[in-house]
């Protein structure tokens, strides 16, 4: 009884056509909704900002963001009486220069963000697929793993296994990388519990073409769309989830300028050197909101019945 | 199918024959067995992970102590015997209710983590109270006004709600009402007006999602047929959207609400670090700092445990009231 309520399912929003067709299909949707969605325009080019501050950040840091100068401590931002010459934004409580500082937390927020969620995406999609298509006991068995997942806060023991470890930035990377492949895996394998059993699949099949080329050529492509959604939905989660880590003192060492540590330097120095602080958190709601917005835009693309 | 069917044409012979045809009982079964399973993981996760960090017992000497002094304690923790000992007599113990001794407080680290408990509780109902207070007007002023200035606010609100992280929030209160304006605590305990902040703080996540789910579901709703019907019948449109469309929208955001207490008191932790709050998750973060082991282990176990719970009660709640979901 299900096979139909896929096929239409699948259907409505996906061509029925193999291949990369679903592909270049979905890119168009996109630039279609980019077109029309004047909130996701600014959010896309804040997005690409950040992720050029990101790349180019040594470029254009103006200072080394661990060269303390403690003649100049705590001073304000430029536009404040008091303030130190060349410190756009100001000084922490060491002298470090609190732009470059941010502009180096980009670097590690959006290093850990995508690391973590390519590998989670990979893990994720590489098991959605397996249990999708081969189902059996394999399936039962992540899925089940998954059920446990989503049913405690990972957050809680990623914390646990950093504070264990120590501060690393690619252990860090490795705990969020490893824990977010459920989604991934779920919605991958709904999809080609579905696509498994339609026509081009069946075909592909009947004319002897192997499993993996199935799954690599037939169904990859048709799984890119939400693929592409959860991941940069996910993307966010990571930079949060750093941050965090990084806040709690647990994530990267100390010595490395990130996003969540000078917020929880700033907290100390809220009284007198509320710039500390508030900068980098600009930086990471600037960031996370940018990239929801997007990710709201590329869901409503992938899937219009999803508007939650 | 047919195997249920010709299942159900036996007659029963035993009670517990009833109870296995029984679809609520064994959802429930199901649900229970699940959650202990979900549990027993997690105290294993955290036994080994804490074990694989290398020695806990060099970890809570000082420094240049003697090797006597650190066979002492080592004994006096137990880690002197098997790996597979050890667990097993951690499992034995959780059996009892016993989670270990805190190696700082030198007290049952259940004890330690019960004393915290009514204020993480008092924040999370805190918390609960304001995403409600704020989340049910704005989900339903947002459905109503669908697609106007209203709703676009709304929704941009729930938004940056959303993408905001807690210690963030946290911080910006602190900044304008604490240091600026001097109206409200910026840390602690104490009377009604230390819970403002963190309670505000916790709770906007929730109250953006639950707002977000509201508008959307009482929007499905408002476009049923059967509010057509009572709308043509004439009805003033407050009691269309109240006695009509929020009680057929109220369901999937009740659960939601019911999975979000678990999250309250589970997750607390960066907003009960952000204020010092003396709660449950701060002296997670305590332990951690501490390198106090078996309280961490005690702690992380203890919050996943209220998790699952809350989660199993509002699960069981919701098979009680929508058949559905038991036969599914």
């Amino acid at each position: 009884m299900s096979i139909s309520a896929d096929t239409t399912m699948v259907g409505a929003s996906e061509p029925v056509s193999p291949g990369l067709v679903a592909r270049s299909s979905f890119a168009h949707a996109v630039r279609i909704a980019l077109r029309r969605n004047k909130v996701a325009q600014v959010a896309v080019v804040i997005l690409i900002l950040v992720v050029l501050v990101g790349i180019f950040g040594p470029l254009i840091a103006p200072h080394d963001p661990s060269a303390q100068d403690l003649t100049a401590r705590l001073k304000p931002p430029f536009w404040l009486h008091g303030h130190a010459p060349g410190h756009l934004l100001g000084t922490d409580n060491l002298g470090r220069d609190v732009l470059s500082r941010v502009i180096y937390g980009t670097r590690i927020s959006l290093l850990v963000g995508v690391a973590a969620t390519l590998m989670s995406g990979v893990i994720g999609a590489l098991l959605g697929m397996v249990c999708g298509y081969y189902r059996g006991w394999v399936d039962t068995v992540f899925m089940r793993l998954a059920d446990i997942q989503l049913s405690f806060p990972t957050i809680l023991l990623a914390l646990v296994i950093v504070a264990v470890l120590g501060p690393s930035l690619w252990f860090v990377i490795l705990v969020l990388g490893a824990t977010g492949w459920v989604s991934y895996a779920r919605v991958i394998r709904a999809e080609v519990l579905s696509l498994r059993s339609r026509e081009f699949v069946t075909a592909a099949r009947a004319l002897g073409v192997s499993d993996l080329q199935i799954m690599w050529r037939h169904l990859r492509p048709n799984v890119f769309a939400p693929l592409v959604t959860i991941g940069t939905l996910q993307i966010a989660a990571m930079i949060v989830a750093e941050a965090s880590l990084s806040y709690l003192g647990l994530g990267v060492p100390p010595t490395v300028p990130t996003w969540g540590g000078m917020l929880a330097t700033g907290q100390l120095y809220l009284r007198s050197a509320w710039w500390i602080s508030v900068f980098s958190g600009v930086g990471i709601l600037l960031t996370t909101l940018s990239i929801n917005v997007t990710g709201d835009m590329l869901r409503d693309v992938a899937d219009p019945k999803a508007y939650r | 199918m047919a195997a249920t069917a010709s299942a159900r044409l036996r007659p029963t012979r035993s009670a517990t024959g009833f109870l296995r045809r029984s679809p609520l009982v064994m959802f429930l079964l199901k649900r229970l067995l699940q959650a202990v399973i979900v549990l027993f993981c997690v105290a294993t996760v955290a036994f080994f992970v804490i074990r694989i960090s290398g020695d806990p017992v060099k970890a809570l000497l000082p420094e240049g102590a003697t090797i006597s002094q650190e066979r002492t304690l080592r004994h006096s923790l137990g880690y002197d015997r098997p790996l597979i000992v050890q667990y097993l007599t951690y499992l034995k113990g959780l059996l009892h209710l016993d989670f270990g001794q805190s190696v700082f407080f030198q007290q049952p680290a259940l004890d330690v983590i019960l004393n915290r408990l009514p204020a993480t509780i008092r924040l999370a109902a805190a918390a609960l109270v304001f995403a409600l207070v704020v989340a049910i007007p704005a989900g339903i002023v947002s459905a109503v006004r669908r697609g106007r200035a209203t709703d676009s606010s709304v929704m941009a609100a729930v938004l940056v709600g959303q993408s905001t992280p807690a210690f963030f929030v946290g911080i910006v209160l602190i900044l304008v009402f604490a240091v600026e304006l001097r109206v409200l605590p910026a840390s602690g305990t104490g009377g009604f007006e230390h819970l403002i902040l963190p309670a505000i703080t916790l709770g906007l996540y929730s109250a953006a999602m639950i707002a977000r789910l509201l508008r959307s579901s009482l929007i499905d709703v408002l476009g049923e047929d059967h509010i057509r019907t009572a709308k043509a019948k004439g009805l003033s449109p407050l009691r269309v959207i109240f006695a009509n469309g929020l009680r057929n929208a109220a369901l999937p955001v009740i659960t939601i609400v019911g999975l979000e207490i678990g999250s309250l008191l589970g997750g607390a932790i960066l907003t009960e670090q952000v204020f010092s709050w003396p709660g449950v998750g701060q002296l997670t973060v305590q332990a951690i700092s501490n390198r106090d082991y078996p309280l961490v282990q005690a702690t992380v176990l203890f919050l996943a445990i209220v998790f699952v719970g809350v989660n199993l009660i509002v699960d069981i709640l919701y098979a009680f009231l929508d058949p559905r979901v038991r036969l599914s």
